[in-house]
């Protein structure tokens, strides 16, 4: 089992990098439609333009197989409003997203997949996902209906959110793009968009990458391009050596979609909308211990000495039984449920939750720690729904805690999972392993390509899909319903569009920024090196609280560092390499972060954005989108109507402009 | 005593994120191949398991161990994890925690839906 120490040790020689190298070997490869990301939106994208009959083309950072923040796995699949049993309509769901964020989060985004949601569900389950208890294994219980053996989560009275046994889910999808013939370029960073004429602004024809294993460069030429990567995780939360684990994104994480669209000249909105930090918290690995939330909604928390505490609905008051943490409560609407992208509920659609005054009571004594998740006190069902069905089959939960401990001889039927021991403030939130919510961790919320009802971008040819590239969108059914939908928008664009032109001088400017890297020099720093100055500077910087001058340092120590440390960091192989270019995406979405934080001059509890010198809290005049895009080096913002989804030149309802659109 | 030393820097942490079984593994690179991060390179021996080369780059996520075909993996969660993850048997008192000295019997119960424990 040799690590690298190992190997050296035993053959007293370091071995030699094991693939090609091929820095410099150009390739051209063309398609109709384009990917950017082969996580679960680029995969269910691949799959909708290849039934459409485009040449598809995929480029992953990883590998198509299992990469990605929902490659893993899945455990729960939210907005399947038309699924039979929901009693939300995709109306209902899309306004309560939108009252409850204020009007900051994507009417477009939100009614596209309440609307297509549980067709895109339908498609997994035809794939080989199982999504239905088709075994009889929780007959009976509250949370399934009997006829379709669909199974709920959060509210089981509004059943709009499926239960999934979601742990093969990636699998399916790549065999199912396998057997389509959609040509999948792994271990490919994507450093640069390619457009008409090399023109920011212009139409987009394709994109630029590195083999991360051989350090070839690649020419993408698209008639239809679509962006489907990942959040920037590695944008503030940097420090692999110490949280490894502890977060919901990988390594690849580095906001490559979003760097690459600002550079060609996209416009984006709520990029200044960054979120606590808490899912990357330091140390604990995501559901490996005591909590009460998301997968364990509703699951009893005692303290040291077995007392319970208590669960409290919207209001503020008690709960008295087990039952009612999953139902809404009488004069509230729905459950809308978490991790969907909201910072904000409105108190008819929030969950019940733990006493929100538990931090005071741990600290006046009445709950001594440590804290316990105590699953015997739910049903037998219910139990094994929690901890068999979601842990099982969650991404970051079906190895690493349910094979983990079950080997290790945790039973919840006779256990109680020990909470972190932490300051009484790391229990304000029912997501325990979260840690302490430290405020200048965050990441990326709400920010992305501003889109249209065709999900395409401000850019001819460019089309965005999943939850972090498309601005104010929330999870896991959320990307494959949005991937499956620009897909369709692109191929049929691609179908009548004029064969895509490469501009050279664009590629060999890609490429020089590309292999600069491979020489060291005399000051030259590595890209962990790098990675951890720029997360300093978010974090020093651009943290929950900011200010003009503050923000404006931040921009141009930002600059300094690309223009002077980076511009002779050196890479030692491809994968080095890969992890330095995505670096350079770092910078241009720490620039987006600041420059849109700058340009919002007032606080908003909606955005979870706080200006020390613009304190007043969301002022009607601030209630508005301000769409940024660069152009001749120049950073530019406008207004734009929160809902402008439903304004000119589009039709005034939700369905209309669906059904106008969606075909 | 003779022993060869070598200059080496310290190990990354987490050391490993994986234990892999020598014996078991045929060096077959099928966690290579899928790994999202690309934290093994494949061994210049053929036939030998897979180089850790990578491993503060681990996500957690399992991809090698459900890949593997011959069970020859599994997961080594850092020590800062292991010893954080306690729980309590109810009925006795006892404390247990991951990765502790003497553990008790595996739980044996498959996930809902068949899936691989």
């Amino acid at each position: 089992m040799p690590t690298f120490h190992e190997y050296v040790e035993k053959h007293g020689t370091v071995p030699e990098w094991p693939y090609p190298i091929r820095y410099d070997q150009e390739s051209e490869i063309s398609a109709d439609v384009l990917i950017i990301g082969g996580g679960v939106a680029g995969c269910h994208a691949a799959i909708s333009a290849a039934r459409q009959g485009a040449k598809v083309v995929i480029a992953e950072t990883g590998h198509v197989k299992r990469s990605g923040s929902g490659g893993a796995g899945v455990d729960h699949w939210h907005g399947a409003c038309k699924n039979p049993c929901s009693k939300v309509t995709p109306l209902d769901y899309t306004q309560a997203v939108m009252e409850s964020a204020n009007g900051f989060s994507n009417g477009i985004a939100r009614y596209i997949t309440c609307s297509e949601g549980w067709d895109t569900l339908l498609e997994c389950e035809e794939m080989g996902v199982q999504i239905r208890d088709v075994q009889d294994e929780f007959k009976d219980a509250i949370f399934r209906d009997d006829e379709t053996k669909l199974m709920f989560g959060y509210d089981y009275k509004s059943r709009h959110v499926l239960r999934v046994w979601g742990g093969n889910l990636k699998q399916c999808l790549f065999y199912e793009m396998k057997r389509l013939e959609v040509e999948m370029y792994n271990r490919t960073v994507v450093t640069s968009l390619l457009t008409e004429g090399g023109k920011p602004g212009g139409r987009v024809v394709g994109a630029t990458g590195v083999n991360m294993r051989t350090g070839e460069f690649y020419v993408f030429k698209a008639k239809a391009t679509i962006v489907a990567s990942g959040g920037a995780g590695r944008l503030f939360s940097f420090a692999p050596e110490l949280t490894a684990a502890a977060s919901m994104s990988t390594m690849n994480s580095a906001g490559t979609g979003h760097a690459i669209g600002f550079d060609a000249g996209a416009e984006f909105v709520l990029m200044e909308q960054t979120g606590p930090g808490r899912l990357a918290g330091f140390g604990y690995a995501p559901y490996s211990m005591g909590n009460a939330h998301n997968t364990f909604h509703g699951a009893p928390i005692v303290d040291v000495n077995g007392k319970e505490v208590p669960w409290v609905d919207p209001q503020g008051r008690e709960l008295q039984t087990i039952d009612e943490r999953f139902l809404p409560v009488p004069g509230n609407k729905f459950q809308l449920g978490a991790g969907i992208g909201l910072y904000h509920y409105n108190d008819e659609y929030r969950s019940p939750d733990l006493a929100r005054d538990l931090p005071e009571r741990i600290r006046k004594g009445e709950f001594q720690l440590p804290l316990y998740t105590d699953l015997t006190r739910l049903s037998e069902m219910e139990r094994r729904c929690i901890f068999g069905m979601m842990v099982g089959n969650e991404g970051k939960t079906r190895t690493a805690i349910y094979a983990t401990l079950t080997k290790a001889g945790f039973d919840p039927d006779k256990d109680m999972w020990q909470a972190p021991v932490m300051v009484p403030e790391g229990y304000t939130h029912a997501n325990f392993w979260g840690g302490v919510p430290l405020p200048h961790l965050r990441g990326l919320a709400g920010g992305g390509f501003l889109v249209d009802w065709d999900l395409r971008t401000s850019l001819e040819g460019l089309y965005a899909a999943g939850t972090s590239p498309v601005f104010g969108a929330g999870c896991h059914g959320e990307s494959h319903t949005m991937g499956r939908y620009a897909a369709r928008k692109a191929s049929a664009y691609a179908k009548s569009s004029a064969e895509p032109a490469i501009d050279r001088k664009q590629v060999e400017a890609a490429k020089a920024q590309a292999y600069r890297h491979i020489k060291p020099s005399k000051h030259s720093v590595g890209w962990k090196e790098l990675n951890y100055a720029i997360a300093r500077v978010m974090q020093d910087y651009c943290g929950r609280f900011k200010s003009e001058h503050t923000l404006k340092r931040g921009l141009s120590l930002l600059h300094e560092l690309r223009e002077n440390e980076a511009s002779t960091a050196y890479a030692a192989n491809p994968h080095e390499l890969g992890r330095l270019l995505e670096c350079f995406s770092l910078f241009t979405v720490g620039e987006m972060v600041m420059h849109a934080s700058l340009a919002r001059k007032c606080s908003s509890m909606y955005l979870d954005f706080f200006r020390l010198d613009h304190p007043q809290l969301d002022p009607p005049e601030w209630a508005k989108h301000l769409p940024m895009r660069r152009t001749n080096g120049k950073v530019q913002f406008r207004e734009l109507p929160l809902d402008f989804h439903l304004k000119a030149p589009y039709a005034s309802t939700y369905e209309e402009n669906y059904q106008r659109h969606a075909r | 005593m003779s022993m060869k030393i070598y200059m080496t820097p310290n190990a990354p942490t987490p050391n490993k994120g994986q234990h892999i079984d020598d014996v078991l593994c045929n060096g077959c690179n099928a966690c290579v191949e899928v790994c999202p991060t690309d934290v093994f390179m494949p061994n210049p021996q053929r036939e030998k398991p897979p180089i850790i080369l990578y491993p503060e780059e681990c996500w957690f996520c399992g991809a090698c161990i459900e890949e593997c075909g011959e069970n020859a993996l599994s997961m080594a969660h850092p020590l800062s994890q292991n010893i954080s993850v306690n729980w309590v048997r109810k009925d006795t008192g006892a404390y247990y925690r991951l990765g502790m000295k003497n553990p008790p019997p595996p739980n044996r119960r498959p996930p809902s839906g068949g899936g691989r424990a």
